[in-house]
């Protein structure tokens, strides 16, 4: 059975999510899908476990051997992004059954479990294979999935916002599928590990240039990297709350993987960095990112919107890091990777507990939940903390290594504008908190009353969550050095 | 003893915070409620004398939490200079509590539990920031002050309130953000070490231009010790409860700026290292600028709390100074100043509560003749002035001795001038205040109009704050003693 774990980390989710139709009843569903969810969970955490201890585990699909089969590959990175995903999920998934009673109609909740289920099957796929025809297959069935889950929400311009992240994913999922067709063609395989092997040999041709060009585009779309961002704000503020919640900590995160896998293990540090010019280009693109759009979110009115551009910002953080192509800096990419999974869930799901309440997230109608939603507000408060990269939050662990590896490299104006970018993070979390606790409430608010535990609980494990791997960062840097030392070949 | 000093030395953080969460817990019954913070600063007081007399024998006091990030560990260690920030500071905090029922009773506030919450927090953090072994562990200890204080400073949840909590916060935690995080990263990578450790962690054929770009980063960083042009969020926090700007912003929040600063110059750059940077001299002109600029900006305010915030911005240019001369007079002169400054200083801000709470009255041209009706304030307040001043018989006039001794030693003759002119400038804008109340011009009425003694809770506590001042001009010893040991002591135990 243990032996088997890779390939059940994908199936388990896979497979339950048509059998949700057979169950009618919308609590019923909520309680498998929670089942499933957190027995993915489990899965993922034995896996680290077994990565941590004796290496990369390798599954062969149905006895196939590599490079005819497909193969499914752990090393401590892909351990790192399955639980991420798997928890984030889970928890997620507690808050859900509560959430979607004010925001989905009674008749779809079996439909909207289904399609969350097929999305967290998808990404744990893209993540778990080891197979780059594979990667584009999960990649369609979570995103087909993620459409409309998005196209879900109560907002009708969530079809439009579902429909406009249709074209700009598919147009992603299309170059990335180009990318590993020419790729194909050149050296006759699938596999990454067997690609790494044999691409060096055909490196110099147009036709892999070609192909890498094709499958950053592609991921760069998908992960949101400015200028390449404009599906992701309306995408996030018009999907139903526990969506939004959800992608934020893992959509993009799942896009990031792909790029540092593509990059660092199939084409390898020397094509991508020497081949191009991308190190300047993705240093460029990131801090870009970080100024616009932690600017656009401090003239937000609408506070999905806010935390929407944020989350395009930290994005840019993330992509700094890479950009820095350095032991240190992947590790701070993959410590924010894992840190803003953390954050932009608690603040989505304790988004979705305003919405539960008041039926909006516009700015002006927070006035006053200071006092009204005392524990949600406060959560909003230490997640927004956890934002700036306040010590004691994980932000702050993340912030650290990030600016050490730009150091390392001797950037220090890029340091220096990474932490200006934090000030942007103060400007824009404390205009919320100003409009929660020093305006009066709004006229014929005076009923509203804090959210309820079915919803405060989810929020405050990933708060408790936020600021306990901020004081105790074993597990995260443990996981996240092993990673990315391994990406570049060192045994740790 | 029953428990050991290492206990002690926790206890002292950790039990305000707890005391936090019983104040939160006790807040139906107000009486209950201050009880818990009174006997909490009690403990506290009991527990940090202990670990005075502990070190007065030589201990070695080192308590290690845990590892944050691998080599950056949370720690406490006690020195003879982070001895002196927290004997003052609880001390303060209790005279504090008994001021604030007087006040905020008297004054009708609103929100009490969660002032009296966030005061314990506060003053969590400020222990943790005295004892901390090293720089991360104070920089931790740095920014849950600032946070915790963020509340205290928009208490009102005015606009105005608003404004100034923007302002606070904004410099606060930008410059701590952009220079003090950097700089403390900076130094992790040059010197790998953030161990505050005498004679300092860097190496001494480290690159001058590197180093001094550091100190630079620190000075502007540590923006709670308010150098011009970052000294706008003291002023602005004036907006605070009285009791609020007195314990914070003359003794915890600017102390801990101050303090910082001289643990950075002392035990991470080293006063050897200092003096040879190339960036010192422009920061202690720079800090000389704050000092003198403040002062005639202090002159022109009418508010009295506006005139004592500008004041203190100037006078922790001193400590700033003394910090940076890189000579053992001005650390002693800079360590007592901490001390004599924080006496003075909050009895000041009592007094501008007392005046507030029973004249209603925050405009200094208004209290012409008070002298009659608060007699006692008043001489408080003449006390206190003295000492700011730095003249006999009040505590100031060490420290300022001792600063000007190092400004000589180091032959800084510009910066002696500087001290002396404000000195000079103190007088004009502290003295006129007590002496019109006393004796008001021609031509002034003073009617009686009914204005008593502020609450009794409240002229105890200013009155004893008061006596401090003489106090510590007749007998600095103990205070005199610590401030030589930072520098003596070879280990970091005082008395070996």
């Amino acid at each position: 059975m243990l032996a088997h774990l890779p390939v059940l980390q994908v199936i388990v989710p896979l497979l339950a999510a048509p059998l949700c139709l057979f169950l009618t009843r919308s609590r019923l569903v909520w309680v498998f899908a929670l089942a499933v969810s957190a027995l993915a969970f489990l899965i993922s955490c034995l896996l680290l476990q077994q990565v941590m201890s004796s290496g990369t585990i390798i599954y062969e699909l149905g006895g196939w051997e590599a490079p005819w089969g497909i193969e499914y590959r752990i090393d401590p990175l892909n351990a790192l992004l399955l639980l991420i995903i798997t928890g984030i999920s889970t928890i997620v998934l507690l808050a859900a059954h509560t959430s979607i009673q004010q925001e989905i109609p009674e008749e779809r909740h079996t439909f909207f479990y289904i399609l969350y289920l097929l999305s967290l099957a998808g990404m744990l796929g893209i993540v778990a294979t080891g197979d780059a025809f594979n990667v584009f297959v999960f990649l369609e069935i979570s995103s087909l999935s993620g459409y409309a889950l998005i196209a879900l929400g109560k907002d009708r311009r969530a079809l439009w916002a579902a429909y406009q992240y249709l074209i700009m994913g598919t147009i992603g999922a299309t170059f990335i599928l180009i990318g590993i067709g020419l790729m194909y063609q050149m050296t006759g395989t699938l596999n990454m590990e067997d690609l790494s092997k044999r691409l060096p040999e055909v490196e110099h041709t147009r036709t892999v240039f070609t192909a890498y060009a094709f499958i950053i585009v592609g991921i760069c779309l998908k992960l949101a990297l400015f200028p390449l961002h404009l599906w992701l704000p309306n995408a996030y503020a018009y999907a139903p709350s526990i969506v939004t919640a959800f992608f934020a900590a893992t959509a993009t995160k799942v896009a990031i993987y792909l790029l540092i896998r593509f990059t660092f293990s199939v084409f390898g540090l020397t094509f991508s960095f020497t081949a191009l010019p991308l190190q300047i280009l993705f240093l460029t693109l990131g801090l870009l990112g970080i100024f616009a759009a932690s600017t656009a979110a401090i003239y937000q009115k609408n506070v999905k919107h806010l935390f929407a551009y944020s989350s395009i910002a930290q994005i840019g953080y993330m992509i700094v890091g890479f950009s820095v192509s350095t032991t240190t800096g992947l590790m701070a990419t993959l410590l924010h990777l894992f840190n803003h999974a953390l954050m932009k869930s608690a603040l989505f799901l304790a988004l979705a507990a305003v919405v539960y309440r008041i039926g909006s997230v516009q700015l002006s109608q927070f006035h006053g939940l200071g006092r009204q939603m005392p524990f949600t507000m406060a959560a909003i408060v230490i997640g927004g903390l956890s934002l700036i990269g306040v010590p004691l939050t994980v932000g702050f662990v993340s912030k650290w290594y990030l600016i050490m590896a730009v150091i390392e490299n001797g950037w220090w104006p890029v340091a220096v504008l990474i932490l200006l970018g934090s000030l942007l993070a103060v400007v824009y979390v404390w205009r919320l908190v100003e409009a929660a606790y020093f305006k009066p409430p709004l006229p014929g608010r005076d009923t509203i009353k804090e959210a309820p535990l079915s919803l405060l609980i989810p929020v405050w494990i990933l708060v408790i969550a936020n600021i306990y791997f901020g004081i105790d960062t074993r597990l995260s840097v443990q996981v996240t050095q092993a990673a990315s030392m391994s990406l570049f070949g060192v045994s740790p | 003893m029953i428990i050991s000093l290492e206990s002690m030395l926790q206890l002292s953080i950790i039990l305000p915070l707890l005391a936090m969460l019983a104040i939160v817990s006790t807040g139906r019954n107000p009486n209950l409620r201050e009880t818990v913070s009174i006997s909490t600063s009690l403990v506290v007081i009991y527990f940090v004398f202990n670990l005075y007399l502990g070190i007065k024998q030589g201990e070695n006091i080192q308590v290690d939490w845990w590892e944050l990030l691998p080599g950056l560990q949370i720690s406490f260690n006690i020195e003879p200079l982070g001895m002196i920030f927290a004997l003052i500071a609880s001390f303060l905090w209790l005279i504090t509590t008994v001021y604030s029922i007087g006040y905020m009773r008297s004054h009708k506030e609103q929100n009490q539990t969660r002032f009296y919450a966030c005061f314990a927090i506060a003053i969590g953090s400020v222990m943790g920031i005295a004892f901390s072994a090293n720089l991360f562990t104070l920089f931790i200890f740095y920014e849950v002050l600032t946070l915790s204080t963020y509340p205290l400073v928009t208490h009102a949840g005015t606009e105005d309130a608003k404004r100034g909590g923007r302002i606070y916060l904004g410099i606060l935690l930008g410059t701590s953000i952009v220079f003090f995080l950097l700089a403390i990263i900076s130094t992790w990578f040059v010197a790998g070490s953030l161990d505050f450790k005498p004679g300092g962690v860097f190496d001494p054929n480290v690159n001058t231009t590197v180093a001094g770009v550091i100190l630079v980063l620190f000075i502007f960083g540590i923006g709670k010790a308010a150098i011009m042009p970052f000294h706008r969020w003291l002023p602005a926090a004036m907006v605070a409860p009285t009791p609020v700007s007195a314990l914070l912003h003359a003794v915890a929040v600017v102390k801990a700026g101050v303090f910082t600063v001289l643990k950075v110059c002392v035990f991470i750059f080293g006063l050897d290292l200092l003096a040879i940077l190339p960036s010192t001299q422009f920061l202690l002109y720079l800090a000389g600028a704050s000092v003198l600029l403040a002062s005639l900006v202090a002159m022109r305010q009418d508010n009295l709390k506006a005139r004592l915030a500008y004041s203190t911005v100037s006078q922790l240019g001193y400590v700033t100074i003394g910090a940076l001369l890189a000579t053992s007079a001005g650390v002693i002169g800079s360590s007592m100043h901490i001390g004599m400054h924080a006496f003075g200083k909050i009895t000041l801000f009592f007094c501008a509560g007392a005046i507030l709470v029973a004249a209603h009255k925050s405009k200094i041209s208004e209290m012409q003749g008070l002298g009659r009706q608060m007699p006692i304030t008043m001489a408080a307040f003449f006390l206190a002035s003295l000492s700011i001043i730095g003249v006999p018989p009040a505590g100031g006039t060490w420290s300022k001795w001792y600063l000007l001794m190092g400004s000589m030693e180091a032959e800084q003759w510009i910066l002696m001038a500087v001290l002396m002119i404000s000195s000079l400038l103190n007088i004009a804008y502290l003295l006129p205040i007590p002496f019109r109340a006393f004796f008001p011009a021609r031509g002034m009425p003073v009617t009686d109009t009914g204005i008593k003694e502020a609450p009794l809770p409240s002229l105890i506590a200013l009155s004893i704050t008061a006596v401090g001042c003489v106090i510590l001009f007749v007998y600095p010893q103990p205070l005199y003693e610590l401030a030589r040991a930072i520098l003596d002591a070879p280990g970091l135990a005082y008395g070996k």
